[in-house]
């Protein structure tokens, strides 16, 4: 629960990006751009939704406040409380876990001295457990933000956290030269593109 | 081995650029006006006879799903492409939306004109950051060439492509749930009937189709459906993206023919199981929900619908998740029990109470804190779930366990009576 | 008409009907808790599921339409293995706390656990917990015992239109609530209580107070408003405990509002107990033979003329009949039911009621709201707007104070010269008006008690003549009264004649006595220097300028009849005694009569009611509307600029009972217009 006398406008740019987002569904149908909006909104404050922000978009989209809190509330990516700079999330899920998410778990943990569900005092780091991100082949593999960071051990993790630390910015994708979801070794199928475009 | 030449996505890998220029020199948006001219008749027809099975975890025949689409009325028909690719073990579509994006959207002209859309939405997972912004690239430079929007690709076809990113719920991957999400609502699947093709999305007819499919299609309907349907044995014809995780020496996606078996897809192209073919213990064939298999039926089940189907699992979005002898294989399957709880709508008594019952239940298997009664239980407690709930992710949350049981509860009883004997000790 | 066969019997439904509403018109049973048969169907609770012949799996029966040739058992090895599955489930995580539950002995949860649950649980985990959420002075919460079948979610969205709860977080973890702690603002929340299959939402002010089978329950009828809304008083001893809506599709369907519900404490404080005489300035403690021989003797020394009486809004047709009758004999026809001092034409009946009925609303496509908040003063009349706004199809035009109806409206304006806007077709809610089949015009109090009400009151019979509002199917000419005993007042003609004056004189200072029957919603400094009788139930503005004082029954304490703003004729019965010395009010008249030595011609309340129906013979039609016969009503006159103003200021303190309520009290502090915080744009 958040207090309500935070306030919260949209900027000019991310307004005018939700008048594009709204011309995207027929007309009337406007609470389709919930998700977007909010989306842009957690983007503007730091990655997090205050109550203040949840009510501009039930505003704009002519919704009732309690179906955009439902809204918020129901799907992952929400923050509904403040979290780091870097927003660390490991997947641990069963495809995750046989190629060694536990000890990703265990680095990130040691390296930033919290615990799951937790921030760093200096606001730079909050550590948390996700589902399956979508990238099987690739595991274990940690999402910062928006990126994805893959084929992980727990040495390459500990040094991604230094790397972020120190301010440094990480390439994402896969951490060990991989293309995409070809293997490690090379490709079985495809092998004349591999050799054109190697 | 499937050859190259037969591969549909020929940029799996990334190896070449995934915008326009490139797209074209393999081949994306070529003829595509032609395919529109012979007709929708044809276009579903050819679909159809093409034995095309939607790839998104319920091989529903994609060209007599479009065929239930209502005649066209005042009310708007809309496709959705579900890329809410979420399921564990599954990242095939993901290579499609960041690597080839345009045949995508070239099968999304196709499929539209097919059911009589005008408009499609692509519905992404929000986590598929970096593809979205892909995705929303090669909408624009569809755009900017003319390959959308009016007469799209000079095909006489008005076709409008949105893309709408999702934000975090695997639940919106079943089609009904994708729709209420889409309209600004919780993932809340709906009961059917009525059925997506009478009302839809904005209560309008409405096709979901799954990335792999709609992208599928162009190369269908250009080499025909008599070359798509010689791969594969009958009802399960065609190629398949494949993704092979877990105890793997090669993890990896691959394209290959329908029907291969699971031991030869593994070999050839993830580089075996650790430690060699004997050291494997089960394989999770589709995807987190198809329930798990042992290695006396890896050695020679084939990789289709049907085959996998027979052993009582199934071919899903055939994301294959290894395990080898070292797997701790009641973890393994707990673990995936978490994700179902985790994923659960909350909206159906059975699947809210019972998915979350079934995970803790799992928990304790894990110690062996349990008695062998509890495993019947539990057996129990997954029918209770399934066939009971709205949609039909409770019945994908129990298979996993009854996979389990069906195959390791000798390991089960074991666990419980080592956990015994330590208290005892103890 | 699908024909289906359902455990053997064969069936034909309409089109559209749901298998569980086949089944229920089978008489056959079926379980359920998300379902209600005047909310949207989710289906979720899946308690309802049945077999249906060539279906893999059993089906959820409420949300599937009969089709033609189903065969369908819901008395199968299948359905009874689903319903102890489902039972099961939605047991797990519920904390079976019955001993400690105001559910307990009413609730859905328990008696189909009896009826259709396994004997044991399974279940050996940790169970669920769940904070209680606030949602104000009125609906308590135990939110660990919700069993998320959505009813409350639904029924404030669709049925009360102030959409403010919501299922929060998902999975197992989803929870009903607010998310923003606020009470709820619907005049209507009570009935969460009601439509709550579990003891998560209950009665806040009745907490822990009573078990359900302890009550006596009496059927009745609603005084605080004019829609007579059916309701059962239930009683412990001689204590009123608590209220509750009866099933009359034709009135409240199955609601009631807050007051009715809730105002009932205020039945228990500032009673009038016993007869009280002023002496020296002060209200003395009197018995009944000295306060009926001041009044006498006082009586004795005016003139006949300067004698007045003025009933109030809560009193029973049978108590103003009887006072009626008094003054009769004591040769005044200075008599008014209409204390809000309104004076429109009411010489014939159709000008004063409901013309097309509460349930006539469904039937409307487009209405006109004009000098009315039917939201606080006939909240089901309201409820009834917005079902019919909801169904699609129907636009409403507001002319009066703006305000939420919780549901989109036309403000046309706050003044009258907006009704000549509608009239000379200037506003394009006049097109909505002309196009309409059935359109319909309601006319409130913050209209007709206004100086220029008759005139307003002509107005608005011409716009609905003008609009085609009235003919032979269809009469859309609706007043919406405020006053639970004005209908029923005007139609035993307790209203000036023969030379008699009305309110607006009574209230002039020129009265000599003025008996006050149950009058408080008065500016009682205009009574001057008038000998004061107040009969009644409460320590109220009259009782303060009261010379004497008979204390009278509360309407649950009473048996009577009041006609509803409809002019359908209800009858309370009586669920407890009058506190005290207090009597039922008609016995006080006949007793003073008898005392005046001339004795009114019944002995029983029986009797009174065979005289009164001579006088009224519709009122006989207990529980029918009668239809009002059409004429050229009206009085012309010049409609002033003013703009309409709100006449109900507090929704919650309306009257002498709910300004004595402390739970009104809290309502009136707690809730607010739920309004977002102030987002800077």
């Amino acid at each position: 629960m958040v207090s309500s006398t935070q306030s919260f406008t949209f900027n000019a740019e991310n307004l005018a990006r939700a008048e594009k987002i709204i011309a995207k569904y027929p007309a009337g149908r406007q609470a389709s751009a919930v998700i977007p909006l909010l989306d842009y909104a957690q983007r503007q404050n730091n990655n997090w939704l205050t109550q203040a922000a949840m009510d501009t978009v039930a505003k704009m989209l002519s919704m009732p406040p309690i179906r955009v809190y439902e809204v918020a509330s129901f799907y992952t990516m929400f923050n509904l409380k403040p979290v780091g700079e870097n927003f660390v999330q490991v997947c641990t899920t069963t495809p995750c876990w046989l190629r060694g998410s536990d000890g990703i778990v265990s680095s990130c943990k040691k390296k930033l001295g919290i615990g799951m569900g937790e921030t760093t005092a200096d606001g730079k780091f909050t550590l948390v457990e996700v589902e399956c991100l979508g990238a099987c082949v690739n595991a274990p593999m940690v999402q910062i933000n928006d990126d994805y960071y893959e084929d992980l051990t727990p040495e390459l993790m500990d040094k991604m956290l230094d790397d972020l630390k120190a301010g440094k910015k990480l390439a994402e994708g896969s951490q060990t030269g991989r293309r995409g979801s070809c293997a490690q070794n090379g490709p079985t199928s495809l092998t004349e593109k591999a050799k054109t475009n190697a | 081995m499937l050859e190259d030449k037969d591969r549909i996505f020929t940029n799996l890998y990334g190896f070449e650029d995934w915008k326009l220029p490139a797209a074209r020199r393999r081949g994306v948006w070529e003829g595509t006006a032609d395919i529109i001219k012979k007709g929708q008749p044809w276009v579903v027809e050819e679909t159809k006879n093409s034995g095309l099975r939607g790839r998104g975890g319920a091989g529903f025949p994609t060209g007599m799903k479009w065929s239930f689409m209502p005649k066209p009325s005042d009310k708007p028909h809309y496709l959705i492409v579900n890329a809410d690719e979420s399921e564990p073990g599954t990242c095939k579509d993901r290579d499609i939306l960041r690597y080839d994006p345009h045949r995508l959207l070239e099968g999304c002209l196709l499929g539209a004109f097919a059911i009589n859309a005008h408009a499609v939405y692509i519905y992404i997972r929000g986590e598929f950051y970096n593809e979205a912004s892909n995705m929303q690239v090669a909408i624009d430079e569809a755009y900017a060439y003319g390959l959308l929007g009016k007469n799209a690709a000079g095909s006489g076809w008005d076709c409008d492509v949105y893309l709408h990113r999702g934000a975090g719920a695997y639940v919106c991957g079943e089609e009904t749930a994708l729709m209420e999400s889409l309209e600004g609502k919780k993932g809340q699947p709906r009961n059917k009937p009525p059925f997506p093709a009478g009302a839809g999305l904005y209560s309008c007819p409405t096709t979901i189709n799954n990335v792999e499919t709609i992208a599928a299609v162009p190369e269908i309907l250009k080499r025909g459906a008599t070359w798509f349907a010689s791969f594969g044995r009958p009802k399960n014809s065609g190629t398949k993206l494949f993704c092979i995780s877990g105890h793997v020496n090669q993890p990896c996606n691959v394209e290959e023919a329908m029907s291969i078996p699971m031991r030869e897809l593994i070999e050839k192209h993830a580089g075996g199981i650790r430690g060699g073919w004997d050291n494997l213990l089960a394989v999770i064939p589709g995807g987190s929900s198809t329930p798990i298999l042992p290695k006396e039926v890896c050695d020679t089940v084939l990789m289709d619908f049907d085959a996998l189907r027979d052993v009582k699992s199934g071919l899903g979005t055939a994301g294959l998740i290894v395990m080898d002898k070292s797997t701790d294989v009641i973890y393994a399957i707990a673990r995936i029990s978490h994700f179902y709880k985790h994923e659960s709508c909350g909206q159906c008594t059975p699947c809210r109470e019972g998915v979350a019952w079934i995970w803790r239940v799992m928990m304790r298997m894990v110690k062996g804190n349990a008695t062998v009664e509890e495993i019947d239980q539990l057996m129990d407690v997954t029918k209770e779930i399934e066939g009971h709930t709205i949609c039909a992710f409770g019945d994908g949350a129990v298979w996993p366990v009854q996979g389990l049981i069906r195959h390791f509860k000798p390991q089960m009883i074991e666990r419980i009576e080592q956990y015994r004997k330590q208290a005892k000790a103890a | 008409m699908p024909k289906l066969t359902i455990n053997g019997h064969e069936i034909d439904v309409a089109q559209g009907t749901s298998v569980l509403q086949a089944c229920e018109q089978l008489g056959i049973e079926v379980p359920r808790f998300c379902y209600h048969d005047k909310l949207s169907v989710p289906a979720n609770c899946r308690m309802c599921l049945v077999e249906v012949e060539k279906t893999p799996k059993p089906v959820a029966s409420c949300a599937l339409p009969c089709g033609d040739g189903m065969v369908v058992h819901t008395d199968s090895v299948v359905v009874k293995n689903a319903r102890e599955n489902v039972m099961e489930m939605l047991l797990i995580n519920h904390p079976l706390d019955c001993p400690i539950c105001d559910q307990g002995g009413e609730c859905d949860l328990q008696d189909q656990a009896m009826a259709y649950g396994r004997d044991s649980s399974r279940y050996n985990e940790a169970k669920r917990a769940v904070k209680d959420k606030e949602l104000g002075p009125l609906v308590s919460t135990v939110m660990t015992r919700c069993i998320h079948c959505t009813r409350c979610v639904r029924f404030v969205d669709e049925i009360c239109g102030t959409p403010e709860l919501g299922g929060i977080y998902r999975g197992e973890s989803m929870e009903i609530g607010t998310y923003v702690n606020h009470a709820l603002t619907s005049e209507m929340s009570g009935n969460l209580i009601d439509i709550c299959p579990v003891g998560a939402l209950t009665n806040k002010p009745a907490s822990f107070t009573a078990r359900s089978w302890e009550f006596q329950k009496t059927e009745s009828i609603d005084v605080f408003d004019a829609i007579g809304a059916n309701i059962r008083i239930d009683t412990r001893g001689n204590e009123v405990m608590r209220v509750l809506p009866r099933l009359n599709e034709d009135v409240n369907e199955e609601w009631i509002n807050d007051k009715t519900r809730f105002a009932i404490d205020g039945l228990k404080r500032q009673r009038l107990d016993q007869p009280y005489v002023r002496r020296n300035g002060k209200l003395q403690p009197a018995s009944w033979n000295e306060a009926f021989a001041v009044i006498a003797d006082k009586i004795r020394t005016v003139k006949h003329e300067k004698i007045a009486a003025l009933a109030g809004d809560m009193v029973d047709c049978e108590s103003m009949f009887a006072l009626k009758m008094l003054f009769k004999g004591l040769g005044s026809t200075t008599i008014d039911c209409r204390q809000d001092g309104s004076d429109y034409d009411i010489s014939t009946r159709a000008s004063y009621v409901m013309n097309s009925g509460i349930a006539g609303i469904e039937e409307a496509d487009a209405i006109l709201l004009i000098g009315t908040n039917p939201r606080h003063e006939g909240t089901l009349v309201n409820a009834r707007i917005r079902k019919r706004w909801l169904r699609g199809g129907c636009r409403v035009g507001l002319i009066g104070a703006p305000v939420d109806l919780g549901y989109p409206h036309k403000f046309i304006g706050n003044t009258p010269s907006s009704l000549a806007d509608i009239a000379s077709g200037k506003h394009e809610f006049a097109a909505i008006l002309k196009n309409a089949k059935k359109p319909m015009f309601i006319l409130g109090a913050g209209a007709l008690a206004r100086a220029d009400g008759a005139a307003l009151h002509h107005a608005v019979r011409e716009l609905a003549e003008q609009f085609n509002a009235v003919r032979d199917d269809w009469n859309g000419f609706n007043i919406l009264q405020l006053a639970a005993s004005r209908v029923g007042g005007l139609d035993i003609g307790f209203t000036p004649s023969n030379g008699g004056a009305g309110t607006a004189q009574i209230l002039s200072g020129t009265m000599d006595v003025v008996w006050l029957l149950g009058a408080d919603e008065i500016d009682t400094k205009k009574l001057g220097n008038a000998f004061v009788v107040y009969q009644g139930h409460h320590g109220d503005a009259g009782a303060h300028r009261a010379d004497v004082i008979l204390p009278g029954a509360a309407y649950t304490e009473k048996s009577g009849i009041y006609v509803n703003t409809e002019g359908r004729p209800q009858m309370a019965l009586q669920a407890a005694f009058p506190p005290g010395e207090a009597r039922e009010d008609w016995k006080i008249i006949r007793a003073f009569s008898e005392q005046c030595g001339d004795a009114l011609p019944f002995d029983n309340l029986h009797q009174l009611r065979v005289v009164m129906v001579g006088h009224a013979p519709h009122l006989a039609n207990i529980g029918m509307a009668t239809k009002a016969k059409w004429s050229a009503f009206g009085k012309t006159g010049k409609i002033a600029s003013q703009p309409f103003a709100p006449v109900v200021a507090n929704f919650y303190m309306t009257d002498a009972i709910s300004r004595a309520s402390v739970t009104m009290a809290k309502c009136t502090e707690e809730i607010r217009p739920y309004q977002l915080p102030e987002a800077a744009e």
